[in-house]
């Protein structure tokens, strides 16, 4: 007996203007674009109730239910915002017959990490890195690691400015073996850690995350080289980096357990900026001073001697 | 809770097999044996369209019960940890949905069921994913034309005894070559719960220009320790009871 309905699906690729209408709850969705592909299936900008949302399908229904159920249980720990929430799970009859899987959530508009900084400058490198690692806090204390962090699937919103996490494909519950992850960004492909789910995991991808806004064509491990040599010497080479250097490279040797402690980090090494810069600033201050007290004393001078003058017969 | 074993033949090869029996019928008798058998078909770098020969990739694995994919070099590492875990899933899920129609009637699946008890039955599934034990036969085809793809095969398979490695699972890979010298298959690494060894006993050598893929997988099946095989094909591949589930 073989069961028909387990060989392989056609992949499944939606028009703009087609219309998907959920076979259980019965709501419809017009395609205006594909906005993401991966490794399991595509995202479309939607419009529903002239409303933007993005809707996620895959022939690999298993995947979808997969990431439902972390974006479920990321719904149960909110109030504090992480990753897309989740608005609708359904199965959608395709043309050529075939029941696909999608679910729906909010849109979320945003620049990439990387073209953020390009734009606004490096000024805000701490600040998103501080944002990132708060969200990463909260999602290790919820018992999930993020998995396959990477700079395509961090998005910086504006006005204000915000890091939100996209994609949960490789949200993987702590102590087990990562989902999904992309060469670049995983300590195992570098050889410097192994697969397991845990906070150091994510800290590795955070400092591969800012390495990369530095090297947008990414880089490839050498057979032969120690991974962990080409790293910094490639670290090193982003200037821009330089005051982040020894916490990124604390985090690619793994020596972070929490992201509060990278947190911590640096937000005191921000400080140390700002407290050297007003340092500066009163110095120059003082500097500027001087003139007025020199002008000062050579006129007491002159009216001292004034005075004497007049004085004198 | 602790599941079974779960037992996969991971055939890479590039081309076509030439040689002795049809592949696919193998595969189809291994998966009665409760074995998966998945395929990668791997690219030269220059080949822009899929040749005609790797159609047979996916029909090996369609009748392996197991999941095939088609990938240049440069992805291989990916792919072949992205194919065993998907093989697993795909197993257990073949599992959970004779439970549903034993236990709901003939025409339940999985598919058929809503979303939300849908999510519920995946998390048992994925569960086991990490749990189960699992043994991998891998079966490389050493034949001239992949002698320049071995160094990034070995790659691809030490990348994965890292990702599989990481589960709660245990985990025994064997690695053979075919065509052998002698014989249909040859042993390059005995089995091992990983793969660091391989480095040292990757073999070189290529052999001319045939690929006798059926014969091959017949001789990996039996590689699998014989007790283990089961005669009757009815019975359960994926057995919850003996494992105390």
């Amino acid at each position: 007996m073989k069961n028909h309905s387990t060989w392989k699906k056609p992949a499944i690729s939606l028009h703009a203007q087609q219309i998907v209408t959920g076979k259980w709850h019965h709501k419809s969705y017009t395609v205006v674009r594909k906005i993401g592909e991966g490794a399991i299936g595509a995202v479309y900008l939607c419009m529903h109730h002239g409303r933007p949302v993005a809707l996620k399908m895959s022939e690999q229904d298993a995947a979808v239910t997969v990431e439902v159920n972390v974006l479920k249980a990321l719904k149960k720990v909110q109030g504090y915002r992480l990753g897309p929430s989740l608005l609708d799970v359904d199965d959608w009859q395709a043309p050529n017959g075939r029941m696909y899987s999608f679910y729906v959530m909010e849109y979320m508009e945003g620049k990439t990490l990387g073209s953020f900084i390009q734009q606004r400058g490096k000024k805000w490198l701490g600040v998103l890195m501080i944002q990132l690692l708060e969200d990463l806090e909260q999602l290790h204390q919820a018992g999930w690691t993020f998995g396959d962090l990477k700079t395509d699937n961090i998005l910086v919103e504006s006005n204000p400015p915000r890091i939100r996490l996209v994609d949960v494909g490789g949200t993987t519950r702590m102590g087990r073996s990562i989902k999904e992850y992309t060469e670049f960004f995983d300590r195992g492909y570098w050889g410097l850690g192994t697969r397991k789910a845990e906070p150091s995991y994510d800290l590795f991808a955070v400092a591969m995350v800012f390495i990369h806004i530095y090297y947008p064509r990414r880089f490839d491990r050498i057979t032969g080289e120690s991974s962990e040599k080409l790293l910094e010497k490639k670290l090193y080479r982003a200037k821009d980096l330089q005051l982040l250097h020894p916490i990124l490279k604390k985090a690619l040797k793994g020596r972070y357990l929490t992201a509060a402690e990278m947190k911590k980090d640096v937000m005191g090494k921000i400080k140390q900026v700002q407290n050297r810069r007003s340092q500066y600033r009163k110095k120059t201050q003082q500097k500027k001073a001087y003139p007025v007290k020199e002008s000062f004393s050579i006129s007491l001078v002159a009216s001292v001697l004034w005075i004497i003058s007049m004085l004198l017969p | 809770m602790k599941a079974g074993t779960l037992k996969q033949i991971l055939l890479l090869t590039d081309g076509c097999s030439n040689k002795g029996e049809d592949p696919a019928i193998v595969a189809n008798l291994a998966n009665q044996q409760g074995i998966t058998v998945n395929v990668i078909g791997i690219l030269d770098d220059d080949q822009t369209e899929q040749p005609e020969g790797l159609q047979e990739v996916e029909d090996i694995a369609v009748s392996g019960g197991g999941v095939s994919q088609i990938v240049y070099s440069e992805r291989l590492s990916q792919t072949v940890q992205m194919v065993t875990r998907q093989a697993m899933t795909q197993t257990l899920q073949g599992f959970v949905n004779k439970e549903l129609r034993s236990i709901l009637g003939k025409n339940q699946s999985m598919e058929e069921l809503d979303p939300e008890k849908r999510g519920e039955i995946m998390e048992v599934v994925e569960d086991l994913g990490e749990t189960s034990d699992l043994e991998v036969v891998v079966l490389v085809d050493s034949s001239a034309s992949m002698r320049d793809k071995l160094e990034t095969v070995k790659e691809a398979l030490f990348d994965l005894s890292m990702s599989l490695n990481a589960r709660v699972g245990k985990n025994r890979f064997c690695i053979y070559r075919f065509p052998g010298r002698r014989n249909d298959i040859e042993l390059v690494l005995d089995w091992s719960p990983r793969l660091d060894g391989i480095s040292k006993v990757f073999p070189k050598l290529t052999s001319g220009g045939i690929t006798p893929t059926g014969p091959a997988l017949r001789a990996a099946m039996y590689q699998f320790s014989k007790k283990q095989l089961r005669r009757n094909s009815d019975e359960e591949p994926f057995d919850m009871e003996e494992t105390g589930y």
